[in-house]
């Protein structure tokens, strides 16, 4: 087995081999410009970029013409969220997201709100969901758009993204989920689901990073954006720039094979996330599993460690490559703001490790990080004063804490 | 973040970490931080009659540079005079460890237990002199 093992697949995951495969002669003999339509290096990149789209379109149930290449789901978030907000400003000024979203659905939320716009961040619940009574009262005949995601990327919670769009539709309202961390992972429809904008990332599925998708409803209803980016008027108009041809031949073959191989991956992944909770479980009874175990991304695993402090563990884990739930290891020394709104108290968001699995993890990978991070926090635990005092009986809520 | 090697010694091989007596009167215990703040230490010392710390223990829940910096200060408080302890500063603490601005504050509350603890001291040696004398300690 290889170190440091790598689980940490909901940052980032490696290109699949045969997408890499797929890819390369995109780079050099088949260097064409999409765009060009006067000679068959354009041809020949237009229609690798049309099978591309395809194959993305099919992970959705999507039609082709409804995929709109992007640099990835950032930009699809923004393009999504400022340019409906743009071209629905007569009809009402009103957006509806969640507290727990990406910062690239909630800051384009905050830019929009400091240009005027009213945004209602709703709260979650103890395991990340939303109240969808509480959502149904907030959408108001102002309200243009909910934007809500299909999988959390700290905690893995789903949203049941079917049942939201369903009232949206109901509603009047038009509906973008956040499907970075869910496309590829678990089955989507946008038909069913009633979704009328979806964001996609490549590399997030085995992909290459710099590409991704933003899904356009074209009919019932047909769904307007004002463009974000200027230009040579490519993707109808939507999102000029030369397209990324190598990136969206990558991501169309990560999208097909995802597609063809859900239904066996799915299974093995959640086997494994289940078997490295019990482990971990089972040596520390008091860890806790944070999100909602009945709706959860099937890879993902996010648990907090009381008495022992994040970062810490990270650093001392380091064999493992995993994130922390607390984003002090990004210099901010706040704990995650995901982990904070579902309630959980300070010492629980300071002490959380996101575990995320992949196609390339295996059962030994899965045995060694277990008990690792076992060895940890039972060091670390030695060395806590919150775990001594604990030991002796004492409430820490109780205590006088010098905060600094 | 890297970590200097001096923080990486320090957190895999923490030296002193462990816990005295808090209620011995030659003990001074400094608990500070907080757990939402994401950092506790208990920074402990055992002193002679003449001002000496014999002893120090630590216990640290904070991330690699607190758990660094609580067992650099109980390497430099043993052997230290009281007096001398006191004037021991945050910044010496950020130069040895060469601790990057975002990690400052874990030298500071290191510099605040190692206050604490010696206050915690004072305290209880002034309630020792202060009081009668007790008759189990009567010779």
């Amino acid at each position: 087995m290889k170190t440091p093992v790598y689980l940490d697949y909901s940052a980032t995951t490696p290109c699949d081999g045969r997408v890499v495969q797929r890819m390369l002669p995109f780079f050099t003999e088949q260097f064409g410009n999409a765009a060009s339509r006067s000679h068959a290096f354009g041809w020949t990149a237009e229609a690798a970029v049309e099978e591309a789209r395809g194959h993305v379109a099919q992970l959705i149930g999507a039609h082709p013409k409804e995929i709109l290449w992007t640099s990835g789901s950032t930009e699809a978030n923004n393009l999504a969220i400022k340019g409906v907000a743009e071209m629905y400003r007569q009809k009402g000024n009103h957006l509806i997201t969640a507290a727990t979203e990406h910062k690239a659905v909630l800051d384009p939320m905050k830019r929009l709100e400091a240009q005027g716009f009213q945004v209602t961040f709703l709260p979650v619940d103890s395991k990340g969901h939303v109240d969808l009574a509480q959502l149904a009262a907030a959408i108001t005949d102002r309200t243009i758009l909910v934007s809500l995601m299909a999988a959390n990327n700290e905690i893995g919670t789903l949203h049941p993204i079917g049942q939201i769009g369903a009232l949206c539709k109901q509603k009047g309202t038009l509906f973008h989920s956040d499907a970075t961390q869910a496309a590829g992972k678990i089955p989507l429809d946008v038909e069913a689901q009633h979704v009328d904008l979806l964001s996609l990332s490549a590399h997030k599925m085995y992909g290459p990073k710099g590409v991704g998708c933003l899904y356009v409803r074209r009919k019932n209803p047909r769904v307007r954006l004002v463009a974000q980016m200027d230009g040579g008027g490519h993707e109808r108009g939507m999102r000029s720039g030369t397209l990324n041809v190598t990136g969206a031949v990558g991501m169309g073959e990560a999208a097909r094979i995802c597609s063809a191989e859900m239904a066996v991956e799915v299974p093995r992944l959640r086997a494994l996330r289940d078997r490295l909770q019990a482990r971990i479980r089972a040596a520390l009874p008091d860890s806790v599993v944070n999100g909602d175990p009945a709706a959860c991304l099937p890879h993902l695993l996010n648990v907090s460690f009381p008495y022992v402090e994040g970062e810490s563990l990270i650093m001392g884990v380091k064999e493992l490559a995993v994130s922390s739930g607390s984003a002090c290891t990004s210099a901010s020394l706040e704990p995650s703001y995901v982990l904070k709104s579902l309630g959980l108290g300070d010492e629980l968001a300071h002490s959380s490790i996101r575990f995320s699995l992949g196609r390339f993890t295996t059962e030994a990978e899965v045995d060694f990080a277990a008990d690792r991070v076992v060895a940890e926090v039972e060091r670390l635990r030695e060395m806590s004063p919150l775990w001594e005092m604990v030991q002796e009986g004492i409430d820490l809520s109780q205590v006088k804490w010098t905060a600094h | 973040m890297a970590y200097s090697d001096k923080v990486l010694d320090h957190y895999q091989h923490p030296r002193n970490v462990g816990s005295l007596d808090k209620n011995a009167p030659d003990v001074g215990t400094g608990v500070v931080g907080a757990p939402e703040c994401g950092d506790v230490m208990k920074l402990q010392i055992k002193v002679d009659d003449q001002g000496r710390i014999v002893d120090a223990k630590f216990k640290t829940y904070g991330c690699g540079s607190a758990i660094a910096s609580s067992s650099l200060a109980t390497e430099w408080l043993k052997g230290t005079h009281v007096d001398a302890a006191e004037q021991i500063k945050n910044t010496q603490i950020v130069e040895e460890l060469s601790l990057p601005p975002v990690k400052i504050h874990c030298s500071v509350l290191a510099e605040d237990a190692i206050k604490a603890a010696i206050e915690d001291w004072r305290k209880k040696r002034a309630a020792v002199a202060g009081s009668p004398p007790n008759p189990e300690q009567q010779p």
